[in-house]
């Protein structure tokens, strides 16, 4: 008997506290306080930055509690899962039995009740009551969406009211924070967020994750032809512009440039502007075209200029041998000491048979200059020019149709709330011998001085209809 | 003379009605409460005049965008907004004592914006990221949100002060009743509440145009969360449980630090990206 007669007492305890207000003021307010954490602690930075603002126990302290991307954090996810649940909830409890409240078919009235009212108004005609009845159920009809006329003992009364449904709008809100919160996990679910960078000319397949690092394939290629930007004359950035290209299997389909508020949207992928960068050009590409080359003779003080493409010697002028290229080194260590970049290596072949490997840093143009007995002095002519890169924010949503239906129920359901009201009303006709006594009461679920309005305006109207 | 200038003279004429709605208040006297009304309408037309002038004043510049992109602009905004709603709020309630608590505020906003040296009142062209639509519909609902909290918080403090303990004094009994001061704050969180939500969502939806997240945990939007959430708790306080007077006016005075943290405190927090900056 004991255990039968626990367990309905616990879950119904366990259903009071989830229907609580109670519940719902320390859920807003436990969400409040613990948002504060993340907005002095930065989220997501890196380990070293934590430990060196933080120290080493703090650090240990936060990583163990999730501080450091607390609003994604298990403790704070409760939070807003409980308060989904105390919304439902909530709304289950009270909705089921204003739900009958709501959709009635005939309203429920009482003239007693009406007759008790403070917010009231009267006034006395000349007359038999039945003669106002269908003026007097006419002008209330225009103002009320549902009206009823009974007959009393002394005359008639009608009932009007309107608003009836606005008594749902709280609940329109409470839904519209669960489609938040409901869009919110399917985008965390089945969207991603993800970041690319594209050199000018190039093509992408593939976006980087922001969380986790992980790679997420796309179904098209993107290319981007050009991006420029541009500055006022203050220096502040104008505008940043990207070229993009999507394409299908090699196809081009469709062509955009995005700027920053101006995304492309593709196939429920948003590309969107986020950021640009330079990079140094492409000495490979540049090499497989052929690289610019100077020798400038010592005995002469000539220069002379030639296009080399690597294992292809050049002729050299003033009867000089041969100069081939023959690979582009990344870096270059000169005496093993400093690193000089990216090195070209070529052999000179002097007219007498010998040979000697000459380094041409890109970046050090004059360093040839320090060989000893030569001729000519080599340098790569070409500045190889920078590109630009422009950086992309890759992201899918599908939870975003929810969320926006979720913002238009809030605001929509907060108009309810806030401002419209049920108003009831009711026009008491007394006939008192060859006088008619009018009495106008209202009463209203909220906003008292609203119903007050509205029932000193009828009596008005009312009376008016009478004198004229 | 610019805009920048009429700007600064609509200062002193909030400050001056200010001082004249509490002359009003402490020498019961009608002819200054009169006065106020007036110089306030006064500066809500200069108001008005001097944000034209500086929209027009940007076309000028070649910039050409609303006056609505930076801290004075919308310290400017802010100030209009607060008198504009508590001049409507005057004549509904034909009561000039309010006036004595809420005009300090727009004078205080407008004088923050014209007097310090840490905000540039120059024009300045908009930044990539801030060249939206949605820019104009999401700075004015967030500031009239914060203008309704900025006149509800007024409300609170005459709330408290007036049912002290120890009893009123000579000038808190000319406050209009208590029962009146709770009905008005929260119509004014109302207000507020709503313009607030609107901000945010129009914020997000376009945070969702620019950057392709409509919520990102940037510390402004998770303090415009908080102060969302103050205010809800204190409809529900109200609402459902029933708080009335001293427990509503304290909520909506905590709901105010908020607003006003939001406003400014963010920009003294360590943050990884600073807002709008790309």
């Amino acid at each position: 008997m004991k255990t039968e007669g626990d367990a309905p007492r616990a879950s119904s305890r366990f259903w009071r506290l989830l229907i609580s207000i109670r519940l719902t003021v320390f859920l807003l307010l436990s969400l409040a306080a613990t948002s504060i954490i993340g907005t002095l602690v930065p989220q997501n930075a890196s380990p070293q930055d934590y430990v060196r603002a933080y120290g080493e126990f703090l650090y240990r302290l936060f990583y163990v509690l999730d501080v450091f991307d607390m609003y994604h954090s298990w403790w704070f996810q409760t939070l807003l899962v409980l308060l989904t649940a105390n919304i439902v909830a909530c709304s289950i409890d009270r909705l089921s039995s204003l739900w009958e409240t709501v959709f009635v078919k005939t309203p429920g009235f009482r003239l007693s009740a009406f007759r008790k009212l403070k917010d009231r108004e009267s006034f006395s005609v000349q007359g038999s009551a039945d003669a106002l009845e269908a003026r007097y159920a006419a002008a209330a009809a225009r103002r009320f969406t549902y009206t009823r006329t009974e007959k009393t003992g002394e005359g008639f009364c009608i009932f009007a009211e309107k608003g009836r449904w606005t008594r749902l709008g709280v609940y329109i809100v409470h839904f519209s924070v669960v489609f938040l919160l409901m869009g919110g996990l399917i985008g965390s679910i089945f969207g991603f967020d993800g970041f690319v960078n594209i050199p000018e000319g190039e093509t992408v397949q593939a976006v980087r994750l922001r969380s986790g690092g992980g790679e997420q394939p796309l179904e098209f290629a993107i290319r981007c032809d050009d991006f420029q930007v541009s500055f006022y004359e203050t220096g502040a950035p104008k505008e940043y512009r990207s070229s993009l290209v999507i394409l299908e299997e090699g196809e081009e389909v469709l062509q955009k440039d995005i700027i920053v508020n101006d995304p492309l949207r593709y196939r429920g992928i948003n590309i969107f502007q986020s950021s640009y960068g330079k990079i140094p050009g492409d000495l490979k590409a540049t090499l497989e075209k052929g690289i610019s080359l100077s020798f400038t003779s010592r005995a002469s003080g000539m220069v002379y200029r030639e296009t080399a493409l690597v294992g292809k010697p050049v002729a050299l002028p003033e009867g000089g041998g041969t100069f081939t290229v023959k690979e582009l080194l990344p870096s270059y260590r000169f005496m093993g000491q400093q690193d000089l970049g990216e090195t070209l290596v070529g052999s000179l072949a002097s007219p007498d048979g010998g040979t000697t490997e000459v380094k041409l840093p890109i970046r050090f143009s004059r360093f040839d200059k320090m060989r000893k007995d030569a001729r000519f002095v080599i340098a790569v002519d070409e500045v190889v020019e920078e590109r630009y890169y422009t950086g992309l924010q890759v992201t899918s949503d599908p939870g975003v149709p929810l969320v926006y239906a979720g913002f238009v129920l809030m605001i929509l359901g907060c108009i309810v709330t806030f401002f419209m009201s049920h108003q009831r009303l009711c026009i008491d006709v007394v006939g008192r011998g060859r006088k008619t006594m009018v009495t106008v009461s209202g009463a209203a679920n909220k906003n008292r001085a609203g119903i007050q309005a509205t029932v000193r305006q009828m009596s008005r109207r009312l009376n008016a209809l009478d004198r004229g | 003379m610019n805009s920048s200038s009429i700007l600064s003279i609509v200062t002193f004429v909030y400050g001056l009605s200010a001082l004249l709605y509490i002359i009003c208040l402490i020498f019961r006297k009608d002819a200054p409460g009169r006065a106020a009304t007036w110089t306030a309408i006064l500066g809500v037309a200069g108001n008005i005049l001097g944000v034209g002038l500086r929209w027009v004043e940007s076309y000028q510049l070649g910039y050409g965008h609303a006056p609505l992109s930076n801290l004075y602009e919308s310290l400017v905004f802010f100030a209009w907004a607060i008198v504009t709603i508590y001049l409507f709020v005057e004549r509904r309630y034909k009561n000039r004592v309010i006036g004595a608590f809420t005009m300090p505020l727009a004078f205080l906003a407008m004088a923050y914006a014209s007097l310090s040296p840490n905000i540039s009142d120059r024009i300045q062209p908009l930044i990539p990221a801030l060249k939206s639509n949605w820019l104009i519909a999401h700075v004015i609902t967030c500031f009239l949100g914060y203008a309704g909290f900025a006149i509800a918080f007024g409300i609170s403090l005459m709330y408290v002060v007036r049912e002290r303990p120890g009893g009123q004094g000579p000038v808190s009994s000319r406050f209009p009743e208590p029962a009146t001061l709770d009905d008005l704050t929260h119509k004014m969180v109302q207000f507020g509440f709503l313009f607030l939500s609107i901000g945010i969502i129009t914020g997000a939806v376009w945070a969702n145009s620019a950057w392709g997240r409509y919520w990102g945990w940037d510390p402004k939007e998770t303090w415009s969360l908080i102060t969302w959430f103050v205010y809800a708790t204190l409809l529900h306080a109200r609402l459902m449980r029933g708080w009335r007077g001293r427990k509503i006016a304290y909520i909506s005075i905590l709901g105010f630090m908020a607003v006003l943290f939001t406003y400014f405190g963010v920009n003294l927090l360590p943050g990884l990206h600073s807002y709008g900056a790309q």
